[in-house]
C-alpha cells in the first residue's frame, strides 16, 4: 500500500531551484533513505512533506490525501525530528513531552511517557530542565517527542547527528524496532551511511534538488562498482 | 491548544523571576504615574481629580500595552527556544494557535497588572473600580486592541523573521501620543486629531475622563471602541492568516531565526 506519493513536486525559493520535479512513491511501512551533499534539498523536501513549505508546483499525496487540503489532520499521524528545532529549554523533560502529548492528543499519556523515558534512557532526567541536558540527552528527548504520536509517518533529519557511536547505535536499533513494531514508514535524511545502509530498505540520491538514483543499498552498490555506499555516494557527488 | 496554553503555565510556574518581571513594570509605572500626578495636585487646585484620572488611564493603557507585549512574546519565546517548526508540525490549526496565545496572553497580563491595581487603591487612593460598571467593555476594548497589536507584529515576525522584533516594541511607543491616553483628543492639532480618531483609544480614554470627572457615561463612545476594534481585529486575524502563508511560501516556518 502506497503510503507516499510525490509527483512533479518543485520548490522555487527566488530563484534558487531547491526541488526540480521530483516524482516518487513510497510503500507503508518502509524505511527510506535520503542520500545528498549538502544544499542538495532534502530539507526542503521534508519540510514540504510536512506542509510547513508551499511548494511551487507538483503535489504530495500522505495515506491519499493531498497535503494541501488536510494538512493538520496528516500532521496528527506525522512527526519530525531534526537537529535544528529544540523543545522549550526552561521546560523539564516530562513537560515538554506533556505537552506534546496534549498537543497531539495522545491517550493514556502518562503512560507512553514513562514508557517513552523508560526506553530511551530518559527516566533519570525526567525532571531537569531540557535546556540543561548535553546535547545527545536532547537528542533523545527529541526523539521521544517525535514518537509520542506512535506516528504512521515519521521524517527524521539526521537524527544522530550529535549522538556518541554507542547511543548512536542504540537509537538506530530502538528506531528500526519502533518502525517494525508500528509499521511506520520513515523518510530519514542523513549523513551517516552506516545508518541508512542499516536502517534503510531503499535508498533515494538527491543532487542540486533532484533525485538521481534510488535502489537498496546493495543494488546501488552493484549498479556503481563501488564497495560500500559512502564510495557511491563520493561517485554521484564528484561525477 | 489547552496544551499550548499549558507550556506556557509551565514556563510562568517554573520561574519566580518570569513572574516578577510580570509585576515588576506595571507596579513601577504605577507608582511613578502616582507620585507624579500627586505632585501636580499640590501645586495646583485645577481639578482633583488628576490623581484618579492619571492613575486609572495608566492601569488601563499598561493592560493594553501588557495584553500586547505579552501575546508577541508568547510567540518570540518559541522562536527563541527554537521550539517554532516543532508547533507548526503539530496538528494545530491557525486558529488555535490565535486561540492559544490569547488566552494565555490574557492570564500573562493579569498577573502582571492585578497586582498593580491593588496598590493603586492603598498607596494613591486610587481604585479604577470606581469606573463602575462599563469598566468590562473598556478592558474588553483595550484587549481586543491589544491583541489586534499582538497579531499584527507577530504576522511582520512569521513574514520576515525575528528582525522584525524592533517593530514590536516602537509600534506601542508611537500610540500613546495618538491614543490620547492622558490628555483629551483637543489638545492634539487638527490633523492629529484625524488620525487619532481612527483609533479606538481615543474613545476609550476620552470615556475614562467623561466617567470621572462628570459621572456620565457614554456609551456611545463605549461602542465606537468595540466596534471599530472588533473591524481591526478582524483584519489582524486576517493578516495573521496571510502572513502563515506567505511563510510556507518563503520556507521561514522551518528556519526561522538562523
Ligand atoms: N527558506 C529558504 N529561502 C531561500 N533559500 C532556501 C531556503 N531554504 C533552503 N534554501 C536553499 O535551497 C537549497 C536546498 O536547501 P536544503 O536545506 O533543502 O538542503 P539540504 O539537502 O537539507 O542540505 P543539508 O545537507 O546541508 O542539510 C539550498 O541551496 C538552500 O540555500
Ligand atoms: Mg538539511
Amino acid at each position: 500500500m502506497v503510503a507516499i506519493e510525490i509527483k512533479n513536486l518543485t520548490k522555487q525559493f527566488g530563484n534558487v531551484w531547491a526541488v526540480k520535479n521530483i516524482s516518487f512513491e513510497i510503500n507503508k511501512g518502509k524505511i527510506i533513505g535520503l542520500l545528498g551533499p549538502n544544499g542538495c534539498g532534502k530539507t526542503t523536501t521534508l519540510g514540504m512533506m510536512l506542509g510547513l513549505i508551499k511548494p511551487t508546483s507538483g503535489s504530495i499525496i500522505i495515506n491519499h490525501n493531498n497535503i494541501e487540503n488536510n494538512r493538520t489532520g496528516l500532521l496528527e499521524k506525522m512527526n519530525f525530528i531534526s537537529p535544528y528545532i529544540e523543545l522549550p529549554k526552561k521546560l523539564t523533560v516530562e513537560e515538554n513531552l506533556k505537552v506534546y502529548g496534549k498537543l497531539y492528543g495522545v491517550k493514556n499519556l502518562k503512560e507512553k511517557i514513562y514508557n517513552l523515558m523508560e526506553k530511551l534512557n530518559l527516566f533519570e532526567f525526567r525532571s531537569r530542565k531540557t535546556g540543561e541536558l548535553s546535547s545527545g540527552q536532547k537528542n533523545r528527548v527529541s526523539l521521544a517527542k517525535a514518537l509520542i504520536n506512535d506516528p504512521e509517518i515519521l521524517f527524521l533529519d539526521e537524527p544522530t547527528a550529535s549522538l556518541d557511536p554507542d547511543v548512536g547505535d542504540y537509537i538506530r536499533g530502538f528506531i528500526e524496532d519502533f518502525a517494525s513494531k508500528k509499521g511506520s514508514t520513515i523518510l530519514l535524511a542523513s549523513h551517516n551511511m552506516n545508518e541508512v545502509e542499516r536502517l534503510c530498505h531503499e535508498v533515494m540520491m538527491m543532487k542540486n534538488g533532484e533525485i538521481i538514483d534510488r535502489g537498496t543499498s546493495g543494488d546501488l552498490i552493484n549498479k556503481h562498482g563501488r564497495k560500500n555506499l559512502e564510495e557511491v555516494f563520493l561517485k554521484i557527488v564528484r561525477e | 491548544m489547552y496544551a499550548l496554553s499549558l507550556r506556557h503555565i509551565y514556563l510562568i510556574k517554573g520561574s519566580l523571576p518570569r513572574i516578577l518581571d510580570l509585576i515588576y513594570w506595571p507596579t513601577i509605572q504605577i507608582v511613578l504615574w502616582g507620585f507624579i500626578s500627586k505632585f501636580f495636585t499640590l501645586h495646583t487646585d485645577l481639578y482633583n481629580h488628576t490623581v484618579g484620572i492619571i492613575l486609572s488611564s495608566a492601569i488601563l493603557y499598561d493592560f493594553l500595552f501588557r495584553s500586547s507585549i505579552s501575546f508577541n512574546m508568547l510567540f518570540l519565546e518559541e522562536i527563541w527556544s527554537r521550539n517554532f517548526t516543532n508547533l507548526f508540525v503539530a496538528p494545530l490549526k491557525v486558529s488555535e494557535i490565535i486561540t492559544a496565545l490569547t488566552a494565555t496572553a490574557l492570564l500573562r497580563t493579569l498577573i502582571g497588572i492585578i497586582p498593580a491595581v491593588l496598590l493603586a487603591a492603598p498607596f494613591f487612593g486610587v481604585s479604577i473600580f470606581a469606573l463602575g460598571p462599563s469598566l468590562v467593555l473598556l478592558f474588553l476594548s483595550l484587549y481586543l486592541f491589544g491583541i489586534t497589536l499582538g497579531l499584527l507584529v507577530t504576522s511582520g515576525l512569521l513574514r520576515y523573521g525575528p528582525a522584525f522584533e524592533n517593530i514590536a516594541w516602537s509600534s506601542l511607543f508611537l500610540l500613546a501620543p495618538l491614543g490620547c491616553v492622558y490628555y483629551p483628543l483637543s489638545i492634539l492639532p487638527d490633523w492629529l486629531q484625524m488620525v487619532a480618531k481612527i483609533l479606538p483609544l481615543v474613545y476609550i480614554f476620552e470615556e475614562v475622563r467623561s466617567i470621572l470627572l462628570d459621572n456620565v457615561v457614554n456609551y456611545s463612545n463605549i461602542l465606537t471602541a468595540l466596534k471599530l476594534n472588533l473591524i481591526y481585529f478582524t483584519s489582524a486575524v486576517f493578516i495573521f492568516y496571510l502572513a502563515f502563508y506567505g511563510a510556507r511560501k518563503k520556507g521561514t516556518l522551518i528556519n526561522v531565526g538562523e
